[in-house]
Order: structure tokens, then C-alpha cells, then sequence
């Protein structure tokens, strides 16, 4: 097993008598996109300043390709950050900002030529050397601003909510960018976000950050799927959580007792344990479907067009929940039509936390 | 009444007001100059010139030609010292926490609401006290007293937090904290530095009361023209005033033009 190319050991961060950061535990695998998503205030910036040498941890280790730097600055880590507001130099031509860390290294002059114009190439901005930061617009800054932090080859690249200032167009366009830049370097990659689609959207591994713990860890699908917590069940897209208790446990799975009715759903969880349903908005249908049960009439609050579905509101009959759905194109629901909701069991996921 | 007359004659208290409010300030400067070129012996009316005689004498005078350059060298050395000084601590104060750095700070801005002649009452006992003889090495170091918070002052207050990220953003590309200071901060600086620069250089050209106290045989020019003024009127008084405020001037013209350049992106 290969050596992971970021491993944080039970890092602690306090400001004062604020708890920043708890039990901070993760590794992170070699050439691999990992993105740090949580809502501000979360911890995820602070995390990420921690990997990156500008903030020391109250307690814990961090450790790069297995050697600890905890107490190495940020100039002699081997990473190097895209910032939010990307802080490049405004006093020197676009150029100068991206052979700046090759100059620090004493990378010898017509080296520094070649890669900087090679980092250009790759960002798509190598006919712009030579001019001055204020005539880029946004998306190119942010493209010089990751040249900059890629040309130095770090074993690590920070991204700390470097698209956060770009318009959603451009933000979408840069995310697939960025996607393909990491392959392309096979760098390992850490990009804060508190966007969860761009999380999904670029991740191979998103780490949910919530009051300054981890929610929860894994591959976009089984975060989004199989959520770990009611905090990432709900942060993760929109989401039903039905609330209940543990009446059964059977094979592989457990009876919840829930307002709707009794649902066996897979898991484990002790009988008696509180615990949640979550049932995604695009698991309910209208109408029954081979393997569905039926959760009761529901009368449709409010529905809303958003192009490739209808999102709506319905107000359960038997229990008075709204429960949120999520229709396909085609079908038009309108307030205060009633329907039968059905889900697949196969869709409940237990949720312990 | 045609409209126009009354549109003028509705300005004209407006044009008076402000005739009177310039001419108020203005006049004396006005006068002093235009009697630099008097043809005769006094600076008095009437008017018989213009003649650069005066301004030739000036020149021509070995004590004034020293205290010119006594002036020029206590100016940009003390400034500059000054500007080294206050970036310096500008930069600590804005970048780091320092204990009781709120104390520090205050204690850094507090000279400028003291007055220079408090200050240099200060100066004179303590380099008395210290055996320090009277020089323009005195000189210099009151004008560093005064210059200094003024310098602070400014250069903190550009200090700001993008400024901070960019610094942040230069280390964690690899550079020392000297190639920080000297390759980021200093050139994204450059205008508030050459502006606290150039205010220091008016402030010490100009400075008479802190120059006369601590100073001796080596004088600076105001101090220099204050001694010829114990001797009565003469329009070489005028001439060398007019050469002060015109270096003044033009200092404050530099200044103005390289900061307003560089307001523009």
C-alpha cells in the first residue's frame, strides 16, 4: 500500500475559547480530486489553511507523502495554493506572476521561460505573457492564478473557493477545466467549496465538513446516495427526512417506525434507537410502480418548472408532512391536485446521526 | 432684466467670496514673490523692477549656498529614514500580533499632535542632557521625531488585506519573508511610499522652530533666512523665501502627479 499523500492526525484548531476544528482525521489518496464541502463556517477553510502552513493546529499532525509538516512553513511545504481572490501580483506582467515560485527555487532562467510558457499553454492564456494582471478578466485571473500554483509541480494543490467570484456559465465551465487539468497533471488536488453540485461535479472524493468536524467521507455517488448523517442527507441536495424509531431488527435491515408507517429499511440500528428515512425528492412518484408502496394521499402545495423537472410541494393526508418532490418533465402537477405517493424501499436509507 | 445679466449678477457675490477667500491666502505669498524682483534696496511699493539682482546675491552668498545644502541633506536623509522606520513598523503593527501593539501604535502616531516647539524643547534638554553637541545630525534626528508618525500613519493605513493575501500568496510559492518585503510589499506600496517620502521632504524643508534650537553652527535654510530677517527688510529675503516655497511647491506638484498616475489602473 502506497504512502497517502496527505494524512491529518487528530487535528484540533481553537480560536480563543472557538472550537474551529475537532478529531480531525483523513487521508488522501495520491493524484486524487478531493473536494472539502460544508457551509461557512464549517471548517473547511480553516482545514485547508492548516494543509497549507498558514495556520498552526492547536493539536495533531499533518503529514505529506508521510513526512510530518506540521511545523514547516508554508514556503518550504510542498504545496502551493490557488486563492479566493487569487492574489496575484499586481505589479508584474503575467509572466513574472507565473515564473515567481520558479524564481524562488533558482530554477535557472530559459528553464523558467519554457515552463512558464508551458503553464500558460496548459491554462489556454500562453499568448497573454506579457501583459499585466488588469487586463484579464475574472476567469482568465483565476486560470493565471492556478498556472502560477501548478508550474512549481507541488506534490499538493490548495483551491480555496477559487470559483466562488466567477458568474454560474463560466463557474460550470471552469469546473470541467479544472477537472481535466487534474487529470491531465495527476497532481493531488483539495478545492474548498461550499457549492454542493460543484463538489459532485468535480470530486472523486467529497468530505462533507459541518461545525467543524467531518460528516462524512466517500465518492460523490455514495455520499449523494447513501448519505452518512441527517446534516449531509440534508446539505447534499434537497431531501425528505422522515423521522422515526427503531421498532425491529431483521435480517440485514430494520423496521422504523416513522408518522408515515412502518418501513423496512436496510441497515442496523438498535431497536428503540431514534433514527431518519431519507427518501430523495426524485425517488417519490405520483403513481404506483412494480416494488413501490404507497405512503398516502398528498395534496400538491406548490410546483415550479426548473427546465429538465418539476419540482413541487405536497402535504401528506395521513401525517400533514410536506414532503418534496421531483417530477419528470412531462408530468404536470398543479396546487391543490391530489396524488398517491409511492417509493421503492430499495430508495430508504437509514440514517443513524 | 435679460436673463443672462441677472444669471451674472446673482454670481457675482459667489466670485467676490471667493476672490476675497484666495486673496486672503495668496496675497502674502504674492507679494513676497513679486518683491523678490524689486529693482532697488527695499521690498516695499513701489515697484520698480523686474531685476534677478536679488536672486543673484543669493546664490552668490557662500552662507546661503551652505544652508541650502545643509537643508537638502537633512531633508532626504531624514525622510528617507523616516519612510525605512515607518514601513518597518507599519508593516509589524499591520501583519503581526504583537503584544500591546495597540499601546505601540498609539504611542508611534502620538508625536504629531504635539508641537514641534514641545518637541524640540524635548530634543534640546535631552541632547543636552546626553552631551550630544548641537549639529545637523540633530537636526535630522528632530526631523525623524516629526516625520516618522506621519510616515506610519500612512503606510499603515494602505496596508490592507488583499495586500496581506498577495504577501500570503508569495510564501506559499516559496519566498523568504526578505523577498516577501522586497519583491511584493515594497513595489505594491510604491505610491504611499514615495508619498509619505515627498510629505517629509516639504515637512523638514520647511521646518523652522525644531532646526533652530538644535542646531548651531551648521543651519538649515529657514533658520538661515530667519537670521538675515534680525538684520531688517531686503528683498534678498524675499528671493530666498521664493526659492523655498518654490521648491516646496514643486515637491508637492511631484508628489500629486505620481500619486494621482497611479490612482488610475
Amino acid at each position: 500500500m502506497t504512502l497517502p499523500a496527505v494524512e491529518f492526525r487528530d487535528i484540533a484548531m481553537r480560536f480563543g475559547d472557538k472550537v474551529a476544528l475537532r478529531d480531525i482525521n483523513l487521508a488522501i489518496t495520491e493524484g486524487s480530486f478531493v473536494v472539502l464541502l460544508g457551509p461557512s463556517g464549517g471548517g473547511k477553510t480553516t482545514l485547508l489553511n492548516i494543509l497549507g502552513g498558514f495556520l498552526d493546529p492547536s493539536a495533531g499532525q499533518v503529514l505529506i507523502n508521510g513526512k510530518d509538516v506540521t511545523q514547516v512553513p508554508p514556503a518550504r511545504r510542498p504545496t502551493t495554493t490557488v486563492f479566493q481572490d487569487y492574489a496575484l501580483f499586481p505589479h508584474m506582467s503575467i509572466a513574472g506572476n507565473v515564473a515567481f515560485g520558479l524564481r524562488m527555487r533558482g530554477v535557472p532562467k530559459e528553464e523558467q521561460r519554457q515552463r512558464t510558457q508551458q503553464a500558460l499553454d496548459m491554462v489556454g492564456l500562453g499568448h497573454t505573457a506579457k501583459r499585466r494582471i488588469h487586463e484579464l478578466s475574472g476567469g482568465q485571473r483565476q486560470r493565471i492564478a492556478l498556472a502560477r500554483a501548478l508550474v512549481v509541480e507541488p506534490s499538493v494543490l490548495l483551491l480555496d473557493e477559487p470559483l466562488g467570484a466567477l458568474d454560474l456559465k463560466l463557474r460550470r465551465q471552469m469546473q470541467e477545466e479544472l477537472k481535466a487539468i487534474q487529470k491531465r497533471v495527476g497532481t493531488t488536488f483539495v478545492h474548498v467549496t461550499h457549492d454542493q453540485e460543484e463538489a459532485m461535479a468535480i470530486g472523486d472524493v467529497i468530505v462533507v465538513m459541518n461545525d467543524g468536524a467531518i460528516e462524512d467521507v466517500g465518492a460523490p455517488e455514495r455520499v449523494y446516495l447513501r448519505p452518512a448523517s441527517r446534516f449531509t442527507a440534508n446539505f447534499m441536495g434537497d431531501n425528505n427526512l422522515i423521522e422515526g424509531r427503531v421498532v425491529g431488527v431483521t435480517a440485514g435491515g430494520v423496521s422504523v417506525e416513522t408518522a408515515l408507517g412502518v418501513f423496512a429499511v436496510a441497515g442496523s440500528a438498535d431497536v428503540g434507537a431514534q433514527v431518519a428515512v431519507s427518501l430523495r425528492p426524485e425517488h417519490l412518484r405520483p403513481e404506483a410502480a412494480p416494488g413501490c408502496i404507497a405512503l398516502g394521499t398528498a395534496e400538491v402545495a406548490e410546483s415550479g418548472f426548473f427546465g429538465t423537472h418539476h419540482q413541487a410541494t405536497a402535504r401528506l393526508a395521513n401525517a400533514g408532512t410536506l414532503m418534496k418532490l421531483r417530477l419528470p418533465q412531462k408530468r404536470l402537477v398543479r396546487p391543490g391536485e391530489t396524488v398517491t405517493l409511492h417509493a421503492d424501499p430499495a430508495d430508504m436509507v437509514l440514517i443513524t446521526r | 432684466m435679460p436673463r443672462p445679466l441677472l444669471t451674472v449678477l446673482r454670481a457675482l457675490p459667489v466670485w467676490a467670496y471667493v476672490a476675497l477667500l484666495y486673496g486672503f491666502i495668496f496675497l502674502p505669498v504674492g507679494v513676497l514673490v513679486l518683491f523678490s524682483f524689486q529693482g532697488s534696496r527695499v521690498p516695499v511699493p513701489p515697484f520698480n523692477g523686474p531685476s534677478l539682482q536679488w536672486y543673484e546675491a543669493v546664490f552668490a552668498d557662500p552662507r546661503m549656498m551652505d544652508a541650502l545644502t545643509n537643508s537638502v541633506v537633512v531633508a532626504l536623509a531624514s525622510s528617507l529614514l523616516s519612510v525605512v522606520l515607518g514601513f518597518l513598523a507599519a508593516y509589524a503593527l499591520a501583519r503581526h500580533r504583537l503584544p500591546f501593539g495597540g499601546l505601540l501604535q498609539g504611542f508611534l502616531t502620538a508625536p504629531l499632535t504635539v508641537s514641534y516647539l514641545i518637541i524640540a524643547m524635548g530634543l534640546l534638554i535631552t541632547f543636552n542632557q546626553l552631551g550630544v553637541p548641537k549639529s545637523l545630525l540633530t537636526v535630522g534626528i528632530g526631523h525623524v521625531v516629526i516625520n516618522l508618525p506621519l510616515c506610519f500613519a500612512i503606510l499603515y493605513s494602505q496596508m490592507g488585506e488583499h495586500q496581506a493575501n498577495v504577501e500570503r500568496a508569495a510564501r506559499d510559492l516559496g519566498a523568504h519573508e526578505w523577498q516577501v518585503l522586497a519583491l511584493i510589499t515594497v513595489p505594491m506600496m510604491w505610491p504611499a511610499l514615495f508619498a509619505s517620502f515627498f510629505l517629509s521632504v516639504t515637512f523638514s524643508w520647511d521646518e523652522f522652530i525644531i532646526a533652530f534650537m538644535v542646531s548651531r553652527f551648521e543651519v538649515t535654510l529657514p533658520v538661515e533666512i530667519w537670521s538675515m530677517l534680525r538684520t531688517g527688510l531686503n528683498p534678498k529675503t524675499n528671493a530666498v523665501g521664493s526659492f523655498v516655497f518654490l521648491i516646496s511647491v514643486a515637491t508637492v506638484l511631484v508628489l500629486d502627479l505620481v500619486v494621482f498616475r497611479s490612482r488610475k489602473p
